[in-house]
């Protein structure tokens, strides 16, 4: 990936010379083993509770002290579910999103933070989908919890969660266009209309450009 | 003209003539039964403007009679945007926008902002002593003025005035702490990635010690009006009941999971700021019930009193260490200091950067308006507030501006037990246990 400027500005916009700026980002790539601290052995019973360990997990990724765990979205309930009863995960704490539009393919994520009470431990589970086909498989049947939080993904990032009881949106109103959360969506969102003059939304000012 | 005999209409003749009288049949008796099986099925919307759902809450409740059927939560209508918002602004101005989401804890909203950020950056071991212990400390002071807000409304909901008043008595005398330290009462932006705003001003310490004394008298004012009050012992005995598989299952943490008799906090669990080097206990109950939950946040008061004793004995040996990292290209360059209208830079640095380093004055402006880079990749930190779990997903791509940022309040996981709590009980003990849970709408919405 890379990004052009330095405050993100192009055309006329920017008068600093950082215009021209070229930066890579870089995609932190797969972690080998030991992965280090408890998360080999999270693996280690992973791979013996789901023989289909490695056919299900992407890539493992090992970074600033926090394991994830990237899933095949067909495996994703499978390995929920093992995670649940046999891993002893008995939380999933979050669901939260991010878009990658560069990322062709595997544009939406969704990112699972379980907890486990018992083994006092963190991992994190990463679903890639891509934009024209963003279904993912709901675990509300594994942790009710879920629930909401699936919710706000789909109502911010448009990911469909399947099987889900009820997927609505849940922070924006019911008839808004289009997911907010994705970087494709400006800020503000809305022009503001006041006495006939329109002031654009606030990403299309020059100082946020 | 042809008659037949009607089975339900005999007619008897009259001086007026023949008068039909419509009777027979087992109509009146089933008539009857349909007013006893008819359904008293009314659905209520409580909320969004109503002064007993702990702000713009919405609830869609099904009712037969009083008892409460079902139970639905409408929310969102305190969405700010505020996710969205942080994406536009560096990171230090991000601090900025977290600590309006959760209203009445702010300075958890900001630490574990900064938390995430400075796990983003790997300088987590370079945050000063003295900046950790005044972050606990702050967080302590605003643990007990979130936690009275709680018990003062909750009690206020179920119709007991005086503890709401004696509540925010106490919680005065807290946002003075915060006015003192920050020049703010509420949404304080204090707690910055690399460390804290500013060190603590003269004499707070002093100031800290007093406030805790006439906290810890005050709290038995209130613990006198509300533990042993059998009109409160009844609104909130076995009401709002959750268990611990259906706390696990939903994902509950704080005062609603410890209600179950499990001792989880993260302070203990999973200590950061070095909460393993502080003396304190967990309260737990084994009611599942709001009174429990209710004994558990008076409880913490006195253990946050604890810490807060603790934090001040540390602080007078950390006198003069700096309270931001040493790396000058992640400290705000400016020196802060509270003026007549709040905190600012000082004149000190304002007469360095205008009239005698030219440097300076680049740095400065380098470092406010396009602020520090953070290497790529994301991270999860959380930390208790008093709501229990508050977490924050932080993705960067290695720019000025975070790529993503994502709380995962609490008081949004927790209210989706609203419906296991009040379903099959009676209306007014929505109210309890929607109090119980202590949701900000703030932090709901985001």
């Amino acid at each position: 990936m890379s990004k052009n400027g330095m405050f993100g500005a192009s055309g006329s916009g920017d008068t600093s010379g950082f215009g021209g700026l070229v930066n890579t980002t870089t995609v932190i790539g797969s972690t080998q083993r030991p992965f280090g601290g408890y998360f080999d052995q999270v693996a280690d019973d992973l791979e013996r509770a789901y023989p289909l360990f490695s056919d299900a997990i992407e890539k493992v990724v090992v970074d600033r002290g926090e394991l994830t765990l990237f899933i095949k979205r067909d495996r994703l309930f499978d390995v929920a579910k093992i995670l649940r009863d046999q891993l002893k995960f008995e939380m999933c704490i979050s669901v939260s999103g991010a878009h990658y539009p560069d990322e062709i393919g595997r544009e939406l994520h969704a990112v699972y933070s379980l907890l486990s009470i018992t083994r006092n431990q963190r991992i994190r589970l990463e679903v890639c989908v891509s934009d024209k086909d963003s279904h993912l498989p709901s675990l509300v049947e594994v942790w009710a919890g879920t629930n909401w939080h699936e919710r706000e993904t789909y109502d911010m990032f448009g990911i469909i969660f399947d099987n889900h009881p009820g997927l609505t949106r849940i922070l924006m109103p019911d008839d808004w266009p289009g997911h907010p959360q994705r970087k494709d969506y400006p800020l503000g969102g809305i022009e503001i209309e006041y006495k006939g003059a329109t002031i654009p939304a606030p990403s299309q000012r020059r100082s946020y450009k | 003209m042809t008659t037949f005999t009607d089975p339900y209409a005999s007619s008897q003749e009259t001086t007026e003539g023949r008068v039909y009288s419509v009777t027979g049949g087992d109509w009146d008796s089933l008539v009857t039964e349909i007013g006893a099986t008819k359904e008293e099925r009314v659905v209520l919307n409580m909320g969004p403007q109503h002064p007993s759902t702990h702000g713009v809450l919405r609830l869609i409740l099904e009712l037969e009679g009083e008892t409460v059927t079902e139970t639905r939560c409408g929310i969102g209508y305190l969405h700010t945007g505020i996710e969205k918002n942080t994406e536009f602004r560096n990171w230090t101005q991000g601090v900025t926008f977290v600590t309006r989401m959760d209203y009445l804890s702010p300075i958890f909203n900001e630490t574990a902002y900064c938390l995430g950020v400075e796990k983003l950056l790997g300088i987590t071991n370079d945050v000063t002593e003295r900046a950790t212990v005044i972050r606990v400390m702050m967080m302590e002071f605003n643990r007990i003025s979130s936690h009275m807000v709680a018990l003062g409304t909750g009690a206020l909901e179920l119709g007991a005035l005086s503890p709401m008043i004696f509540a925010f008595r106490e919680r005065e005398k807290v946002l003075d702490v915060f006015e003192m330290i920050s020049g703010l009462r509420m949404n304080m932006a204090y707690v910055r990635p690399g460390g804290v705003a500013q060190d603590l001003p003269q004499g707070a310490l002093a100031k800290i010690r007093e406030t805790v004394k006439e906290l810890r008298h005050n709290f038995k004012d209130n613990e006198k009006l509300l533990i042993g009050n059998s009109i409160w012992i009844k609104r909130t005995q076995g009401i709002g009941y959750l268990d611990l598989a259906g706390c696990t299952t939903l994902g509950i943490t704080g005062p609603v999971l410890r209600s179950t008799g499990l001792a989880w906090d993260l302070r203990k669990a999973q200590p950061y700021c070095g909460y393993e080097d502080y003396e304190f206990d967990i309260p737990t109950t084994d009611t599942c019930d709001v009174y429990g939950r209710f004994l558990i946040r008076m409880q913490e008061l006195e253990q946050s009193l604890r810490i807060i004793e603790q934090c001040v004995t540390k602080l007078e040996k950390l006198e003069g260490q700096p309270v931001m990292v040493a790396d000058k290209k992640i400290a705000w360059p400016s020196q802060l200091s509270i003026g007549a209208d709040g905190m600012g830079n000082s004149l000190n640095h304002i007469r360095e950067i205008m009239g005698e380093s030219m440097e300076a004055l680049i740095h400065h402006f380098k470092l406010v308006t396009e602020g520090f880079r953070v290497p790529a990749g994301q991270v999860y930190t959380s930390i208790e507030s008093p709501r229990g779990e508050l977490g924050v997903h932080l993705v960067s791509d290695g720019g000025t501006r975070p790529y993503r940022v994502h709380f995962r309040d609490p008081s949004f996981n927790n209210l989706q037990s609203t419906a296991a709590m009040c379903e099959g009980g009676q209306i007014a003990d929505v109210i309890a246990a929607v109090a119980s849970i202590d949701p900000v709408m703030g932090g709901v919405d985001r």
